[in-house]
Order: C-alpha cells, then structure tokens, then sequence
C-alpha cells in the first residue's frame, strides 16, 4: 500500500495500518445498554480477539 | 464410510471434496445445507474451502455462526470426525472448534501452489495410515492462511501433539522458503485436544489423482477411512 | 426532479451531445420514434447507441468473419457463443474487453471484468468452467505501471478466486503504447447439456420480467459512454462510471441461476452488464420481437432518491434479468430466499414491440425495442493507411548483422517482461478449483478435463500486437493462427474462437484502417482453419492525449480433446528423445522480440504465413499427439527458436543438446519469428513413423538434437558452439524480473 501510495505520488508516506471501521446504527434505552451490548457484539462476532483489538465510540442519534 | 460436505454461502470446494469421496475413493457423500440442524448418521464431516460470505468481515467468521455450526459443535463434543480444509479450517477456528486463527499472507497475496507437508502426528483417524515424518505434496490456494496463535497456545499445540501437518521443503525440512503464507513455525493444520476435529490450509481434496498431479492427499481420506470401517466392526462385534 | 429537468432540451440545448450523440444520430431517434424523445427515453438511446453497446463503427466489418459450422450452435449476437463438443454437451465462451474502467480503478475494473464475462457464460445456463484473461501493460520499470499490474492481477484473482471458478491461463506484454491506456480483457468458458440452453429473449405475452441479484446504485452509470470515448486527464473523475464488484453476491447468483434453469423456471435470461437495465429490457425484448411493461418503483434500490434515468442506466454488478411464466414464480422465488438474494418482479411482456416504462405509475419511457437495442446506424468510416506503415516496413532488417554472443542474447530475452516466467501473475490465481485443470497456467494452453464424457477442452488467449502494428492483415491472420496452434499444440482439435478487437478511435481513418486490415486478415485466417467467430467484443478509442495503443486484437480459443488422456504438454519428458521443428523455415527480424530487447526498435516486416500449410502443420500435430507418437510439443513464438528450447528444457526439467546446420546465419535461425513452427519431441523408435507422416502431409521438419538428461542446454552451429548455458542460468533470467512484485 506504501508502494501504491508512492505511485500516486504521495512522498513520505512511513508505516501504513490497515483496519476495519464498522457503522452500525443501534436502539438502546441507555448508553450504558448500548456499550455493553456493542462490547459483547464485538467480541462474539466483529472482531476476533485471537488477533484483533478493537475499540468503539458511541455517538447519540435520534432516528 | 459415510461423509457429509458441508456447503455454506460461497463455499466452493465443495463439489471437490464430494467428488473425490464419491469418484476416487467410492464412498457415500452428501452434500449438507449450512441451515441443516443435524448431522446424524455421518461418520466425517468436511468443512470445504471457498470464500463463505466472501470473506468480507474475516475468513470463515459469518459462516462459523450458521444454524449447521452448532450441529457440528455437537456432532464434535460427541467425537464426530470433522475435517477442515482452507476456509473450512478457518471457519473451524472462528467457531473455537480449533485453537488459533488464520491470518492475511505475509506477501499480502493469494498464493496458489504446490507445497509440501511433513506429518507430524500420525496417531489421529484422519493420519494414521501415513508414516511418521511423511512428506505430502498438495496445493495451497489462499490469501488468508497464515496461522495464528499466541506462544502459550503454540507451546501447548506442540507438548500436545496437535500440529499435524507443517510446510517443509521437498526433503522434508521445516525451512522458510518452504512456507507459502508466514504461519508461525511453519503451521499448516492443527487438531483439537481431543484429536477428532482437524483443520489445514492445503487441499488434499486436490491431491487425489495422478492426473492431478499428486495422490499424496488421499493417505487422509484413506485414513478416515480405515478408523470409520474399524469403528463399525467395534460396534458389530 | 432537478437533475433530469437539466437535461430537457429546451434548458440544455442539444444535450444529446453531452451524452455522446451525434446530432445525425439524434436525428435518426426523432425519426424512428416519430417524436423527441423525452429525456429519460435520450439516456436509454445514448446508452444503447454507444459504440460499446451499438458496434456501430465495427458492424459492417464484423459481417466478414465466418460464423457459421457444423459445431456452431449459437454464433454473434446473444450473450455468449455455443459449440457442439458432442454427447450432447455444448462449449459457450467469449471475451470482453474491460480496459478504460481498469485504467482508472485497476482491482475492481478488473474484477468487474471478470464478473461481467463470466455472467455471460451463466447466463446462456452453462456451469462456467474456466478464466483466461489477456493484458497488457506499459513497461513496468515504473511506480505508476505496477500500480496498475499490481491492481489488475489482484483484481482478476479476488473474482475468480472467489467465485471459484479457475483461472487457468493467459498473457501479459508490454509496450510503452498501454501506459495510459492498459487493457485487460477476460475471457470465460463454460460448458453445459444443450437441452439446457436458454437465450436471452423476452417470449411469451403475460410472462413476468423479473429482476434478481444485486440491489441497484449509482455506479457506472454511463459506464458505457465511458468506455466509448478516448481516456484524458480528467478521467480519474470519472470513478463513478466504474463499477464495484461484489464476488460473494457474484458466486450465489451462478448458483442460483444455474438451478433456476436447470428446473427450467425461466423462459429467457439476460445478465445486466453494460447500460444495465435499458439494455437487458430492450435486448430481450428486440430479440423476441416483443414489448415489456415494467415499473421501476418495483426495482430494489441501494440507496434512496435514484431518478429514472439512473435506474435505467445504472450498472451496479451482479444482477440478472429472467422471463419467467408466472405460475413458476413462486418456486423461483424459493431458491433466491433460500440463498437470501433480492429477486422482485418489474412487470410483464406484452403484445406489440415498445418498451414502456413506468415510475410509481407514471410512464416515464415508452419506446420501441428494436430501435433502441437495434436503430444505431452503421457506420462506414472513412479509412487511410497511415503513414508509419511504409517507412516501418521499409526498416532494413538485413543491416543489423548481429554479432555479439548468442547465449547472452538468450538470457537477456528470457529476462524481458514479455517472455519471462508469469508465476508471478499465476500464482495468485486459484487455477486448480474444481479439480479439472489438467493443464494450468505456463504451457502453450490450458487442458481441462470434463467429467461428464471423458473428453477435455484446451483454452488459450493469444495476440501480438507488434505484429499487428507493423502489418494489421498479416498480424490479424498471425493472431488466429498462433491461438489455434496452441490448441493443435496440445493435441486439441479448434473448434471455435472469440475475439476481443482493442484499438484506437475509429473515427480516424488511420485507426479505422488498422481495425479493417486486422479483421480482414483474421477473417481470412479463420476461413481457411475452419475456427467459426461465435462471439467477441470491440474496443475503440484506446487513445490517450492522443497516443493510441497499438492495434490489439486478442484471439481466445477453445479446441476439443476427444481423449482426456491424450494430451500434450510443452516440456520435454524424457531422456533420450529426440528434438525437432516442425514447419516452415522462414524467420524474420520484423517485430520481433530480438528487435525490440536489443536494438530497441519496433519495426520491419514480420514473415508471413502460408495459411494452408499451417493447417496442414496442425492436423498433423493433432495426428501425432492422438497416436501418441510425439511426447511434446511447443509453439514458437516471441524469441523464435531459442527461447522456444529454452522453455521446453525449463518446463520439463531437462537439458538437451542441439546442432544447427551450419552455413546458416545462426542468429537469425536462433531468434527469428515465423509462424506455423512447432518444437516437438519424441522417442527415437517413433521417428521414421512421425518423419512418414510429415513427409505425406507435405510439412518439413529438421531433426535438431536431443533431449539429453544433463542440466544445460547446448546448441551448436555446425561444429562451433553456439552457447551452452546451465537450466539454473535459464532459470535465473526467466524468473528474476518480476522479482518485485513478490514484495
């Protein structure tokens, strides 16, 4: 991807990381709720803790 | 012997390993639906390689949670023989039936090619007619098949006997050159604690005809096999 | 409804223009239509009008390739072409280009490259089989340029790797005329029972159109347009034409479709490709001679607020059109749930031949069929021999004279980009699912074995565009003649070729010439070969800043094995045999690649072919591989005689030693190009019947040496030695240039 990057002609590009960024849009009655549930999603099914570390942030929208 | 080949969403492996069950070895196979809830009457289940779900969120991870996985959670926890090959040993790993998970390749590429495994372990069903320390040749095809686990995991593995097959050089040497993707200490397929379910990134599904250009991936079929056919005298007798 | 009340004519006049009509053309749709067309109804002509879905400036030409055979079963003009390969089976292939969306986004024009072709083969109701794919790239000694093969083989393998269908062969060159403009073109074959076959054809008043598979969005909307118009600076804006591909959704839709035929479901199938849902309706409905009524409320959308026109236009990946008759609805719909895939009913065919389109009710289009999939003109462009062409060909050759050291020459031929090894490309293609690939990538053609009767395909893609630059008629026969040699090579009997046509803009008489000559001599070139043009794909305006691509034509083709066990590769098998050429003796320096690597010059004349005699060459190849007289055999091409050698004692792992006559100019003989040549070997007891055999059908053939079991590869000239160079040299040379791309 450095490579890629320098082809396009992008210099001093050092160290590129590659993730995974996940929306997901959840009903909750609490923030609380929601984080607990979102750690549990995280861990059982979005990401695999064998070799993968996550974090999230929780943002309040009103649908 | 009576073998089901599990087919999710993407498998696509699977009409391979069901021809090489029915056609090569003349034994009876069914093709399993991943919405199946019960394995009954199987002796091997084989998990196929593929891109189940397209591999979108990680290797195996949406397949490992189909109603068809708890059937084979249990099948397992009863002593069923289940086999994992490529994406199905990586669905393997992400039910938590094997230890570990698989990894981008360290070339970041796919990597199709022959490679060659040593057996390290020639005491489960699925290797016990090979020799010990025999040396296979047999495809790889995978982007994702870089094993995984963490020293205290790998420790283990080894004191355990459950590395069952590692990437060597044709003379049976364990050297990098000689590993397609990376894994840790040349790490080609493992098994459980209790030596009945197994997964590998190889294909010997692929190595089962000369025109094929190898044979050597029948010794595990051959294997199952002779432990099924064993079993059933146990149990007539 | 801002966006479409843009472009009513009277806001924006003449705004067929800025979607790449003519004001001729736009003339002719007022005519056929007996009105102006509303603006959605322009959209769908200027889509369908467009070169890529029109061939209007390659119609006329096109008319002369044969087409027809015994084995023909379905020829041009449906989604994929159809051969009889016997006990009821049927071959269906065909090639297509995906060259400007893979300039702008390499991974995913690539990939949906792949998808596209393959949807072509499946949707006819065959189980595909098999990807070749054929590229071509600027020099790669440069960031930009591996950007760009990086992208595109990466690309090519995360489709067909997903889907799972193997990608078994292919070719890679070079040249600085594809720096800006690369090509890629994808070819698939597939195979089913012929009970099975389906068209694309919208039968039946009262049937349900239905559309299943993807949900429709805003990519590659004028995808088509796009591909139609000459690449430039502001091209990279155009992302949005390129579309995305979803292989996963990809894989489970061939699945889904291929048991929707199977249980017979549906009437009709047409995939949705270029100018998406405008061309499937209007196509089907064209070829049956009927109309549809539909209602795009009825289509699944990805994201909300899509205008009619968008809906119509878009060309959002893995989605398929059927004709279903309604009583078997339901149980089609069974199998889409059951792989969880959208699949909703538009509307309905119906008497008479428009295609009315309605949005919540309202029409919004309501147009004839076959003028909208038919009613483009066809063009008789204006046509002029470019100049490059006399002074090129007056190149004196015979100046060159040679004289450095004929090993050298070798090495540093097999270490160019065009010939050396392509396991780097290959190797990150699954070439081996489905346990068929008897023959993968490498070898002069893949093999695949077919289960079903025990016979086996051989699949090759071939093209030379030098040749076709310096000559476009003898290098549109060279390309024909070279892909069915290949087959013949393997022992495969051709049984019929597509075609991929890459050039400039036809609008130019140079470039229209080039494209004429080209097909001219291909046409020629298939006549006398009997290889039935049963589909393909044209490529104009390959141009940027004005700089055009050399003329490409690709020649993808598929021959039959009627013994799956009887096949021949290209590396040499055993010690002891011996080597011969097979074929004429004539070489040149003319486009070749000695000219190119080493004096850095495209130019000369290529020597030309005796079209019956390379028929002759190869049904007597076939013949001796079927009688399994000869234990290998390899085409020679780029890099003549040597580089031929050379691969063979590489591929088979073994020396050999060969003399040359002497008295010969021995650099020339080593590197020279020629067609209709062949690089066989076969165990002494078998030479006086194989030398027999030649001799009645009238084929030379020079006896060369042995295969000898050491690890070098010695050629002499009389007594003096020509070079004698160690298989691991060889080796060396031929792997290392891509070294790179392994990171």
């Amino acid at each position: 991807m450095e490579n890629s990057l320098q082809a396009l002609g992008f210099a001093g590009v050092k160290g590129v990381r590659v993730g995974k960024y996940l929306e997901l849009f959840l009903e909750a009655e609490t923030r609380e709720e929601a984080a607990a549930r979102l750690k549990d999603m995280a861990e059982r099914l979005l990401s695999n803790p064998v070799i993968e570390d996550y974090n999230y942030s929780l943002q309040e929208v009103k649908l | 012997m009576n073998c089901g080949v599990i087919v999710f969403p993407g498998s696509n492996c699977d009409l391979d390993a069901y021809h090489l069950v029915r056609d090569v070895l003349k034994e009876e196979v069914t093709y399993i639906d991943y919405e199946e809830r019960s394995l009954q009457g199987f002796d091997v289940i084989i998990l196929p390689g593929g891109f189940t779900y397209g591999d979108y969120l990680r290797s195996g991870a949406i397949a490992a949670r189909t109603p068809v996985m708890e059937a084979v959670n249990r099948f397992a926890c009863s002593g069923g023989l289940v086999l994992g090959i490529c994406n199905g040993f990586q669905v393997l790993t992400e039910a938590g039936l094997l230890p570990g998970a698989l990894c981008r390749n360290d070339s970041l590429q796919f990597r199709c090619r022959q490679v060659y495994v040593r057996i390290e372990n020639n005491s489960l069903p699925f290797t016990n007619k090979a020799s010990t320390d025999q040396v296979l040749m047999m495809p790889v095809a995978h982007g994702d098949g870089s094993y995984y686990a963490p020293p205290e995991v790998l420790q283990d593995l080894e004191a355990n006997g459950q590395v069952i097959f590692r990437y060597v050089d044709q003379r049976g040497e364990a050297v990098k050159a000689a590993n397609p993707n990376g894994s840790c200490e040349n790490i080609a397929g493992v098994s459980n604690r209790a030596g009945n379910v197994v997964g590998l990134m190889p294909h010997p599904e692929r190595a089962g005809e000369a025109v094929l250009g190898s044979t050597d991936g029948l010794v595990i079929f051959e294997s199952l096999r002779g432990y099924c056919k064993g079993r059933e005298v146990l149990k007539s007798g | 409804m801002a966006d479409v009340d843009n472009l009513r004519p009277e806001k924006a006049p003449k705004i067929w223009r800025k979607l790449g009509l003519k004001d001729f053309e736009y003339e002719m749709i007022v005519e056929q239509l007996g009105r102006e067309p509303n603006p959605v109804e322009l959209n769908m002509y200027s889509v369908m009008w467009s070169e890529h879905c029109s061939y209007k400036h390659s119609r006329s030409s096109l008319k002369l390739f044969p087409t027809g055979g015994p084995r023909v079963v379905q020829g041009p003009g449906e989604n994929a072409g159809v051969v009889d390969i016997g006990d009821g089976y049927g071959a269906v292939f065909k090639i297509e280009s995906h060259n400007h969306p893979s300039a702008i986004e390499p991974y995913q024009g690539a990939a949906t490259g792949v998808g596209g072709i393959l949807r072509d083969i499946y949707t006819m109701g065959a189980q595909p089989i098999a990807f070749l794919n054929s590229l071509r790239f600027g020099p790669p000694n440069n960031a930009r340029s591996r950007y760009l093969i990086e992208g595109v083989v990466a690309g090519i393998g995360g489709y067909g790797n997903c889907v799972g269908i193997p990608t078994v062969g292919g070719e890679v060159y070079f040249e600085p005329c594809y720096r800006g403009n690369p090509l890629v073109n994808a070819m698939c074959v597939g195979v089913m029972p012929l009970k099975r076959l389906v068209l694309g054809q919208a039968c039946g008043e009262g049937n349900l159109v239905v559309l299943a598979g993807a949900r429709t969005g805003r990519d590659g909307i004028h995808g088509v347009t796009f591909a139609s118009e000459e690449l430039s600076d502001q091209s990279e804006e155009d992302r949005p034409a390129v579309q995305v591909g979803d292989p996963f959704l990809g894989k489970i839709l061939i699945d889904a479709t291929l048991e929707a035929v199977e249980k017979q479901l549906v009437v009709g199938v047409q995939d949705l490709g270029g100018a998406g849902l405008t061309c499937a309706l209007t196509e089907t409905a064209s070829r049956a001679g009927t109309g549809l009524e539909i209602d795009l409320k009825m289509v699944p959308l990805r994201e909300e607020g899509l205008e009619p026109f968008e809906i119509l236009t878009s060309e959002s990946q893995e989605r398929m059109l059927f004709i279903v008759e309604p009583e078997k609805l339901e149980d089609l719909e069974k199998i889409f749930q059951h792989w969880q895939l959208p699949l909703s009913v538009l509307g309905q065919v119906s008497a008479g031949k428009m295609v009315t389109v309605r949005h919540h009710g309202e029409v919004v289009a309501e147009v004839p069929a076959e003028s909208v999939a038919g009613g483009a003109p066809a063009y008789e462009p204006e046509s002029r021999e470019p100049e490059y062409i006399g002074k090129l060909s007056a190149f004196d050759l015979s100046a060159l004279k040679p004289a450095g050291d004929p090993g050298q020459y070798l090495l540093s031929l097999l270490s160019s980009p065009d010939i050396a090894s392509k396991e780097w490309a290959w190797q990150q293609y699954d070439y081996m699912v489905r346990t068929s690939t008897l023959e993968g990538p490498g070898g002069d053609a893949a093999v695949l074995r077919l289960r079903e009767t025990g016979k086996a395909l051989a699949v090759t893609v071939d093209g030379n565009s030098r040749y076709t630059y310096l000559d476009p008629y003898l290098g549109g026969m060279l390309a024909v003649a070279e892909a069915t040699r290949n087959l013949s090579c393997c022992g495969a009997e051709p049984v019929g070729i597509t075609d991929c046509l890459n050039f400039g803009n036809p609008e130019k008489p140079e470039m229209f010439w080039q494209f004429r000559q080209a097909v001219e001599g291909m046409a020629e070139a298939c006549r006398v070969l009997e290889a039935p043009v049963v589909g393909g794909n044209v490529s104009f305006y390959n141009e940027v800043e004005d700089e055009a691509i050399y003329p490409t034509p690709v020649v993808g083709a598929v021959g039959l094995l009627e013994n799956a066990k009887n096949y021949c590769k290209t590396g040499f098998v055993r010690n002891g045999d011996l080597i011969y050429l097979l074929g004429p003796c004539e070489v040149s320096f003319g486009g070749s690649q000695f000219l190119k690597e080493l004096y850095g010059k495209v130019a000369g004349r290529p020597a030309s072919i005796d079209l019956e005699m390379e028929k002759a060459v190869q049904a007597l190849l076939r013949r001796l591989i079927a009688d399994g007289l000869i234990v290998s055999a390899h085409d020679l091409a780029e890099g003549g005689l040597a580089v031929a050698l050379a691969e063979s004692c590489l591929a088979g792992g073994r020396g050999a030693a060969v003399t040359l006559a002497s008295g010969l100019d021995s650099v020339l003989e080593l590197f020279g190009e020629g067609p209709t040549r062949v690089l066989i070997s076969l165990p002494p007891e078998a030479s006086d019947r194989v030398l027999d055999l030649a001799r009645k059908k009238r084929v030379r053939m020079s006896e060369l040496g042995r295969v000898d079991g050491g690890d070098s590869l010695t050629v002499k000239c009389g007594n003096a030695l020509a070079f004698k160079l160690g298989l691991d040299e060889l080796k060396k040379a031929y792997e290392e240039v891509f070294s790179w791309i392994r990171t």
